[in-house]
C-alpha cells in the first residue's frame, strides 16, 4: 500500500458524461491498492490498475459475499437481497445454475432475437418522433427498451412492462428510493412472479422462465420457486437499469463531438467497435464490482491479506494506460478492445451478449432514422445519476 | 497454428464466435465453446487471435 494511512471516500463522485474523476489516474499511479469507506462507513480496498482488476475479477477463487465482508450501505439495497441468499454464489452449482441462463445467450440466439429488438427500437423512436423534437432519449429509449427486451425473455406480457420498469428502478437504487418503498417494491416483484411462476407452469411459453420451470440442470435438478424468483429478478437488475443508462451514455458520448456521430453516419460497420469503445470509455461507470478474498493474493500494487474486501474499479481499470495505447482518445475503431465493463472470470456478465446487441440495435436505429441527432445541451452539462450501484445520466437531451 | 479452448472455464459471452464463426461454436444446451477446427488456416490467425484476446473468461489458448 502507499501514500501511507489516506483514506479515500467512496464511491468517488462522477465529474461529467465525458472527463472520468482526476482521482482515478492519481490513484493508478501513485495508490493503486487504496484503502476506501464506502457509504456503509465499512472499509474496502480498491483496485484501479487494468491488470489488478483484471486478476481478481477472473481469480475463481473469490465471490461477491462473505459474512465479514465490508458492506456497501446500511441497507445494502440489492446487494444484500433475498437474490444473493437463494442462488448459487460459487463453484459447480453456480456453474449449473449459470449455463441454464447462457444456453439463451448464444452468439445464435442474438441473431434471431435481433430483428425483434430493432423493431421495439423503431417504435419507441417512432413514439419520440411523434412527441416532437427536443426529446429526452434516455426517458424515450434508453429507459424502455431494455425492459421490454427482458419482460419478453421472461415471458411477461406487454401489459406489465411498465411495473417491471418501476420495480427495477427501484430495487436498483440505493439511495433515490426509502427503505420502505425498496421493501415494498421487492414484495410486489416477488409477489408478482410467483404468480406468473404458477402461470408458466400450466402453460408453458417459449420463454426463459418456462424452460428454466419445466427443465433441470446439468445434475438433472430442478430450480425451486426461490431460484426461478431470484433468477427473474437477477436478470431484470442486471439486466435493465445497467443497459438503459449504457444507452444514454453512449449517445451521449458519441454525441459529445459530433465528429463520432459523422464517422458512424459515413461508416455504420464501425457500429460494432464504437459500442465497445463507448463501454471502455464510459465516465460514469457506477460502484464497480466487489470481490472478497478468502485467501490472500499478490497483485501489482502490492499484497492483499486474506479477508479483504476488494472493490474493482472498471472503469479506473479501462482508462489504464498500461492497457490500451491512448486510453483518453474516444477511438472508434478500437480492435480488440479488452475492457473489462462485463467484468472477467467466472462471473461475467451474463447477459452481456444481449447487453451489446441491445446498444448495437439502438445505435443502427438512431443513424438510420435520425441522422441529424445532435445533443441539446452541452455535453459538460449532462447531469450524472445519484444513484449509487449503476452510473448514467440523468437525462440525455436530444434535438434533431 | 493450435487452438486450446478450456470448455470449464468458458462463460459463454459467444465472442469467440462473432470474432472467428469458422472456428468456434457454441453448445445447444448451455453457450459454452465448441471447436470447429483446432488447427485452421493461416489465413484466419487474426480472428483466432482476436477471440482469444476478448475472450472474458480467458478460455482460448493459442500456440503458434
Amino acid at each position: 500500500m502507499t501514500d501511507g494511512d489516506e483514506i479515500v471516500d467512496y464511491p468517488i463522485p462522477p465529474v461529467n458524461a465525458i472527463q472520468p474523476p482526476a482521482e482515478w489516474e492519481r490513484l493508478r499511479q501513485r495508490c493503486p491498492v487504496a484503502h476506501v469507506r464506502l457509504p456503509s462507513g465499512d472499509q474496502a480496498t480498491l483496485l484501479t490498475r487494468y491488470d489488478d482488476v483484471k486478476q481478481v475479477l477472473a481469480d475463481p477463487r473469490f465471490t461477491r459475499t462473505a459474512d465479514d465482508a465490508a458492506r456497501v450501505s446500511e441497507s445494502g439495497g440489492v446487494f444484500n437481497s433475498e437474490m444473493a441468499s437463494s442462488l448459487p454464489q460459487s463453484g459447480a452449482a453456480h456453474q449449473r445454475w449459470r449455463r441454464r441462463i447462457t444456453k439463451w445467450f448464444t452468439a445464435k440466439r442474438m441473431i434471431a432475437l435481433r430483428p425483434g429488438i430493432e423493431a421495439m427500437a423503431d417504435r419507441l423512436v417512432d413514439e419520440m418522433i411523434k412527441q416532437g423534437s427536443p426529446a429526452d432519449l434516455k426517458a424515450s429509449l434508453g429507459f424502455p427498451l431494455p425492459v421490454w427486451v427482458i419482460c419478453d425473455l421472461l415471458g411477461v406480457p406487454e401489459s406489465d412492462r411498465d411495473r417491471f420498469a418501476y420495480w427495477s428502478d427501484t430495487l436498483l437504487n440505493l439511495t433515490r428510493y426509502e427503505q420502505a418503498e425498496i421493501d415494498s417494491a421487492q414484495a410486489e416483484f416477488v409477489a408478482y412472479m410467483a404468480g406468473h411462476i404458477a402461470a408458466r407452469r400450466e402453460a408453458p411459453g417459449a420463454d426463459l422462465l418456462s424452460e428454466l420451470i419445466t427443465g433441470t440442470d446439468a445434475a438433472g435438478e430442478r430450480m425451486t420457486d426461490r431460484m426461478l424468483v431470484s433468477t427473474g429478478m437477477g436478470l431484470l437488475v442486471a439486466g435493465h437499469e445497467t443497459t438503459a443508462n449504457m444507452i444514454g451514455k453512449m449517445l451521449a458520448m458519441l454525441l459529445a463531438d459530433r465528429g463520432h456521430w459523422e464517422a458512424l453516419l459515413a461508416d455504420p460497420a464501425l457500429v460494432r467497435t464504437a459500442v465497445e469503445e463507448t463501454l471502455r470509455y464510459d465516465a460514469n461507470p457506477g460502484f464497480g464490482m466487489i470481490r472478497y478474498l478468502s485467501e490472500e493474493v499478490e497483485v501489482s500494487g502490492g499484497v492483499l491479506p486474506a479477508g479483504t474486501t476488494a472493490v474493482c474499479s472498471m472503469g479506473s481499470a479501462n482508462r489504464d494506460e498500461a492497457a490500451f495505447e491512448d486510453a483518453a482518445e474516444l477511438d472508434l475503431s478500437r480492435s480488440p478492445n479488452v475492457h473489462l465493463s462485463f467484468g472477467a472470470g467466472p462471473h461475467s456478465c451474463i447477459g452481456q451478449p444481449l447487453a451489446r446487441l441491445e446498444l448495437q440495435v439502438t445505435l443502427e436505429v438512431l443513424l438510420r432514422r435520425l441522422p441529424t441527432l445532435e445533443l441539446a445541451v452541452a455535453a459538460a452539462d449532462l447531469r450524472p445519476v445519484e444513484g449509487l450501484a449503476v452510473g448514467g445520466l440523468r437525462e440525455v437531451p436530444v434535438k434533431w | 497454428m493450435k487452438i486450446i479452448v478450456d470448455q470449464d472455464k468458458c462463460v459463454a459471452s459467444g465472442q469467440c464466435v462473432t470474432a472467428a464463426v469458422d472456428v468456434f461454436d457454441q453448445r445447444d444446451e448451455d453457450g459454452i465453446v465448441v471447436l470447429l477446427n483446432d488447427n485452421p488456416p493461416e489465413d484466419l490467425a487474426a480472428d483466432v487471435h482476436q477471440a482469444a484476446a476478448v475472450c472474458p473468461a480467458l478460455a482460448i489458448v493459442v500456440e503458434d
